[in-house]
C-alpha cells in the first residue's frame, strides 16, 4: 500500500523533518540583484518580445519568406513599399520577397546561431578547462598550448575556411563558429580552475576522502558557473556579430535561408535606390538584440561578481 | 585643553538592509604624549571611529558630531584642508602594511613624497631624512631598502617602514590600526619597541586600536573598551585591568589566554602510541633568479622533525611564520607527499599506502583550516558540508540517518539544527569554524589536526572555540596537533609543545617546560616577545631581542643562526642535535646567548 516502501517513508520523512530555516544560496542572491538591475531587466523582456515576435510572427504574415511577388517586383521603389494593404509590413527585398518573412527568418538564425554557438563553447570550453586546470602540469601545459596555438590563427579566417571546405549550410556553420568560440572559454575556465582548486574547502574535502571526480563535479563546477554563465552571454553577442560578419561577406547562410548579417548587407547595397527599409528593418532587429544582450550580460555579471563577499 | 577631543561623534553607513549605526555617538579626549588603546572585537566600530575623523570613511558613511585637533575642528573638512592635517599633524598606521603601501613605487619614491608634500624639502635633503628615519626604525642596510619596493621587504620590515612614514613629519598623533596583529610575536614586539620609543623621544600620542588585551597592557596608559559602536568603559591601565566595572570587559579579559598560567590535566597512564613520526622531510622546488629560465632549488620546508602522539594527548606546534609548520601537518596526514622519512599511524605505514586505502586510513585523521570561510564550499548549505565525510565512509547509511547525525554533531558543536540549510556566507567566523569542527569530527576520528583554527577568530569567539575543542576532546579522547603561531593559546590547551624554526625542531617538551623554563634562545625570545594581558607583568618583563631578520629557508647560513660557531668553522652542512635535558625536554644544540649576540653585532 501507499507509504509502506522505504523509499516512501523516507520522502515522507524528510517533509515532515522541514521545520529548518531555509538559506539563501548565492545564487538566489545573484537572482535578487540581477531582478533589481532595471537596465538588465528591460532588456529581458525586449529580447522576449523578440523571442516572442520571432515565434508568433509567421502566423500573421501573409508571404513566405523565399516566394517572389512578381507584382512588387515591378516597380520596389513603391509598390515594394512597407504596407499594410499589400501584405509586406516591412516591403520587400530588391528581389520581390516579403520583408517581414525573411526578418523573422534572419533573426531566429542569429539567435540560434548565438545560443548554440555559446552552448557549444560552454561545454567544450569547461570540460577542456576544467580538465586542463585540475590535472595541472604536463597535461595542463600540452592542453592549452594546443590552444594557443588555435587562438594564434585567425578565428575568421578559420570560420571562412570551414564554411568553404564543407559547403554552406546550418550545420556547419554552427559548427565553425563553435570551432572557434570555446578557446577562449577554456582558458577562462582553467585560468578560475587553478584558483579554486588551491583554496581550503578543496583540501578539507581531500582531508574527508571525497574523490576527485566527486570533487570536480560538487565542489568546482558550481563555483566555476559564476565566471561560465557571465562569460557565455557577452560570447552570444559575440558569435551573432561573427556570424553576420561572414553572411555580410557572401559565406553565411545559403539563400533561400537568410540571416540579419545577409539582409543588412543587401539592404546596404541598394540603398542608394531610396529603398531604405530594407536596411532599416532588420538594423532595427539587430541592434535591439546585440544592445539587449550586452546589457543582460552585464547585469549577470554584477549579479554574479562575488567582490562583495 | 586635550590636544585631540572627539565630540558626540557618529558614524552611519546605508547599506542595502537599510541604515548600519557603526558608532553611536562617543567623546574622547587625548592628551599630548599619552597612549591611549582602543579595545573591541571586530565589528565594534573602533576603526570606523578614527577613520570617520580622518575623513577617510567609504562612500556610504557619514559623521557627525565634532573632531579638533589643537582646536583645529577636524571632522567632515573638505580633503584639501584635511591633506595638510594628514601627514603633518596626523600619521596613520594601518593593519595590512603590503596593501597600504603602493606597489609599483620604490619605498623611496613613497617616503620622499610625503616630505615633499608637507615640508617642502628638496629630493636630497629629503632622502636624507628618510634614510635617518628608517634607521632609527633599526632597518638594516637603510639607504638599500630605499630602492626597493615594497614586496622585496618582509611583513615586519614593511610595517617599521609604515612607522616610519608615518613619523615623518612627527605628528602629534599617531593613529596605529591593530598594527600588530599580522606580525609575527617577535616581530611585533620590535614594531610596539618603536612604537614607544617615538612616543618617548617625540611626545607623541598614540591611538592604538586593536583587540589584543597583551598588547594593551604593554603599550597603553589609557584604555576605551568599545563594543557596538558604543563605550562601555575606559580607565587608567591598572583600573581597567584590575578593577573592570563592566562585564563586558571583565569576559575580554577572562578570554585572554596567558602564556604564564599552567593549564593542566593528566594523560591517562600507559597510553597507545597513535601517531609515530621519523625523519620527515618535505622539499618544494622553487626556482630563483639566475639563468634564462631561472634554476631550480629545493626549499626544505620540513628538515628531519620526528615527533610521537599518544592516544587523549595535544601536541602543539608552535613557530613563526614560514617555519615548516602547516607543511608538516598536511604531510602527515599526505595532502602534501613528503620525501623522505615515514609516519606510521597505529604501527601502520601512511606513506607506503596506496591512494584508496589511504581515503579509509583518513577517517581518523581530520583537519580544521584557518580560514572559516574560505574551507567550506560557497555553494553548498553547512549541513552538506558538514554530511560530505559521512557520504564517503558511510556509504551504507540512509539519507534519515545521515540527517540525524548531521543534527547530533551540529548540536554537539553548539550550532542549532535550524541554521542547517544556511550557507557559509549568512554565519559569523566563529560559526563557520563551528561548522568546519563538526565536518571534522563526524566520523569520530581518532586525530584532528587543528591548523590556526583559531587564529581568524575574536579573542572571545576564541575562547569559546578552545573551550568546544576541550570538550570535544575529553568526550571523544580524541588526539589533537594543534598548530599556531599564538604560544599563549598553544600553551592554553596543549600537553606538549614542539617549537619549530625553519623545518627543524628547536625544543619540545611539556607546555611548562617550554613556557616557565626554556632552554633554546629561540624559544625564550618568542615567549619573551609574548605579550601578557597584565600591565604590572609586563612593565617587569625584560624582553630578548634576536638580532636581524627572520632569515630565508634558502641561506645556508641560516639553519645554523644559534649555532655561529660552527658557521665560523665552516660546517655549513651540520645539523644540530636535540638533547634531552631533563626528561621529556628536548632541546637543539645551541651556542650561549652572548656568544650568538656577539656573533651577530660583529659581523
Amino acid at each position: 500500500m501507499f507509504g509502506r516502501s522505504k523509499k516512501a517513508s523516507e520522502l515522507a520523512s524528510d517533509i515532515t523533518d522541514h521545520t529548518a530555516v531555509r538559506g539563501r544560496s548565492l545564487m538566489h542572491d545573484a537572482l535578487d540583484r540581477f531582478l533589481r538591475n532595471r537596465a538588465a531587466i528591460s532588456c529581458t523582456l525586449l529580447l522576449l518580445m523578440i523571442v516572442v515576435f520571432v515565434l508568433c510572427g509567421p502566423l500573421l504574415s501573409q508571404w513566405n519568406h523565399e516566394d517572389i511577388d512578381w507584382v512588387a517586383l515591378g516597380d520596389i521603389e513603391t509598390l515594394g513599399a512597407p504596407s499594410v494593404d499589400s501584405g509586406h509590413y516591412f516591403g520587400t527585398d530588391a528581389l520581390g520577397r516579403d520583408l517581414y518573412s525573411r526578418t523573422i527568418q534572419a533573426t531566429g538564425t542569429s539567435l540560434m546561431v548565438g545560443l548554440i554557438g555559446a552552448v557549444m563553447a560552454l561545454v567544450l570550453g569547461t570540460a577542456y578547462g576544467v580538465i586542463a586546470g585540475y590535472a595541472g602540469g604536463r597535461v595542463d601545459g600540452a592542453l592549452m598550448r594546443a590552444v594557443d596555438v588555435m587562438l594564434a590563427i585567425p578565428s575568421t579566417l578559420v570560420i571562412i575556411l570551414i564554411l568553404v571546405v564543407a559547403g554552406r549550410s546550418f550545420v556547419t556553420l554552427f559548427l565553425a563558429l563553435g570551432a572557434v568560440s570555446w578557446l577562449t572559454m577554456s582558458r577562462i575556465v582553467r585560468a578560475q580552475t587553478l584558483a579554486i582548486k588551491n583554496r581550503e574547502f578543496i583540501e578539507a574535502a581531500r582531508a574527508g576522502g571525497v574523490s576527485e571526480a566527486r570533487i570536480v563535479v560538487r565542489h568546482i563546477l558550481p563555483n566555476l558557473m559564476g565566471v561560465v554563465i557571465v562569460y557565455a552571454s557577452i560570447l552570444v553577442p559575440e558569435l551573432i556579430l561573427a556570424e553576420s560578419f561572414i553572411s555580410f561577406l557572401g559565406l553565411g547562410i545559403s539563400e533561400p535561408y537568410t540571416s540579419l548579417g545577409a539582409l543588412i548587407s543587401e539592404g546596404a547595397g541598394t540603398m542608394v535606390y531610396g529603398t531604405l527599409w530594407q536596411l532599416l528593418f532588420p538594423l532595427f532587429f539587430y541592434v535591439a538584440i546585440i544592445i539587449s544582450l550586452f546589457f543582460i550580460g552585464d547585469g549577470l555579471r554584477d549579479a554574479l561578481d562575488p567582490k562583495d563577499r | 585643553m586635550p590636544m585631540f577631543r572627539v565630540d558626540n561623534l557618529a558614524v552611519d553607513f546605508a547599506a542595502a538592509e537599510g541604515v548600519v549605526a557603526a558608532v553611536k555617538g562617543v567623546s574622547l579626549q587625548i592628551e599630548r604624549g599619552e597612549c591611549v588603546g582602543i579595545v573591541g572585537e571586530s565589528g565594534s566600530g573602533k576603526s570606523q571611529l578614527f577613520l570617520a575623523v580622518m575623513g577617510l570613511l567609504a562612500a556610504n558613511g557619514t559623521a557627525t558630531g565634532s573632531a579638533s585637533l589643537d582646536g583645529r575642528p577636524l571632522l567632515n573638512m573638505p580633503t584639501q584642508a584635511l591633506n595638510l592635517v594628514r601627514g603633518e599633524d596626523v600619521g596613520m598606521v594601518f593593519q595590512d602594511p603590503l596593501s597600504a603601501l603602493t606597489p609599483h613605487l620604490r619605498i623611496e619614491q613613497q617616503m620622499i613624497e610625503v616630505l615633499q608634500v608637507h615640508r617642502r624639502l628638496g629630493r636630497r635633503e629629503a632622502r636624507a631624512r628618510c634614510i635617518a628615519w628608517l634607521e632609527r626604525m633599526r632597518i638594516p642596510d637603510a639607504s638599500r631598502r630605499m630602492k626597493q619596493y615594497p614586496h622585496e621587504l618582509s611583513g615586519g620590515m614593511r610595517q617599521r617602514v609604515m612607522v616610519a612614514m608615518a613619523m615623518l613629519c612627527e605628528p602629534k598623533l599617531l593613529i596605529a590600526d591593530e598594527p600588530t596583529t599580522a606580525l609575527d610575536v617577535t616581530v611585533q614586539a620590535q614594531v610596539l619597541d618603536l612604537m614607544s620609543g617615538m612616543q618617548r623621544e617625540l611626545g607623541a600620542a598614540i591611538a592604538l586600536i586593536t583587540h589584543d588585551m597583551g598588547v594593551v597592557a604593554r603599550m597603553c596608559d589609557r584604555v576605551i573598551v568599545m563594543r557596538d559602536g558604543m563605550f562601555v568603559e575606559q580607565g587608567t591601565i591598572d583600573d581597567i585591568f584590575y578593577r573592570p566595572t563592566h562585564d563586558y570587559t571583565r569576559t575580554l579579559l577572562d578570554a585572554m589566554p596567558r602564556i604564564d598560567s599552567s593549564n593542566r590535566r593528566q594523560v591517562a597512564p600507559q597510553p597507545q602510541t597513535l601517531l609515530d613520526v621519523k625523519d620527515l622531510r618535505v622539499e618544494f622546488p622553487v626556482s630563483v633568479p639566475g639563468t634564462l629560465f631561472g634554476r631550480k632549488r629545493q626549499l626544505k620546508a620540513v628538515d628531519g622533525v620526528s615527533f610521537r602522539l599518544v592516544e587523549g594527548e595535544t601536541l602543539g606546534i608552535v613557530g613563526e611564520s614560514g617555519c615548516g609548520k602547516s607543511t608538516l601537518a598536511r604531510a602527515v596526514i599526505r595532502l602534501i607527499e613528503y620525501q623522505q622519512g615515514s609516519v606510521s599511524w597505529l604501527g601502520r605505514d601512511l606513506g607506503a599506502l596506496k591512494r584508496q586505502a589511504l581515503v579509509g586510513a583518513r577517517k581518523d585523521l581530520q583537519i580544521v583550516f584557518q580560514d572559516p570561510l574560505a574551507s567550506l564550499n560557497p555553494r553548498m548549505t553547512i549541513a552538506d558540508s558538514i554530511a560530505e565525510p559521512l557520504t564517503t565512509f558511510r556509504p551504507d547509511l540512509t539519507r534519515r540517518e545521515k540527517k540525524i547525525q548531521v543534527f547530533d554533531i551540529m548540536e554537539r558543536v553548539g550550532l542549532l539544527p535550524a541554521m542547517a540549510n544556511r550557507y557559509p556566507h549568512e554565519l559569523s567566523g566563529g560559526q563557520n569554524q563551528r561548522v568546519g569542527i563538526a565536518r571534522a569530527m563526524i566520523n569520530r576520528p581518532a586525530l584532528m589536526i587543528c591548523d590556526e583554527a583559531v587564529s581568524a577568530l575574536d579573542v572571545s569567539i576564541q575562547a569559546q572555540i578552545i573551550e568546544l575543542l576541550k570538550d570535544l576532546q575529553s568526550e571523544f579522547g580524541l588526539s589533537m596537533l594543534f598548530i599556531s603561531h599564538d604560544l599563549s593559546v598553544v600553551r592554553d590547551i596543549s600537553d606538549r609543545i614542539m617549537v619549530i624554526y625553519l623545518g627543524r625542531i628547536v625544543e619540545s617538551g611539556s607546555s611548562d617546560q617550554i613556557c616557565s623554563a626554556p632552554q633554546h634562545p629561540y624559544t625564550q625570545a618568542l615567549i619573551s616577545a609574548v605579550p601578557v594581558p597584565d600591565p604590572a607583568v609586563e612593565r617587569s618583563r625584560t624582553h630578548i631581542h634576536l638580532p636581524g631578520e627572520l632569515p630565508s629557508p634558502l641561506d645556508p647560513q641560516a639553519a645554523l643562526r644559534f649555532l655561529p660557531t660552527k658557521v665560523a668553522e665552516g660546517e655549513l652542512s651540520y645539523v644540530p642535535k636535540l638533547n634531552e635535558v631533563s626528561p621529556g625536554h628536548f632541546v637543539a644544540e645551541h651556542d650561549p646567548m652572548d656568544k650568538i649576540m656577539a656573533w651577530y653585532s660583529a659581523s
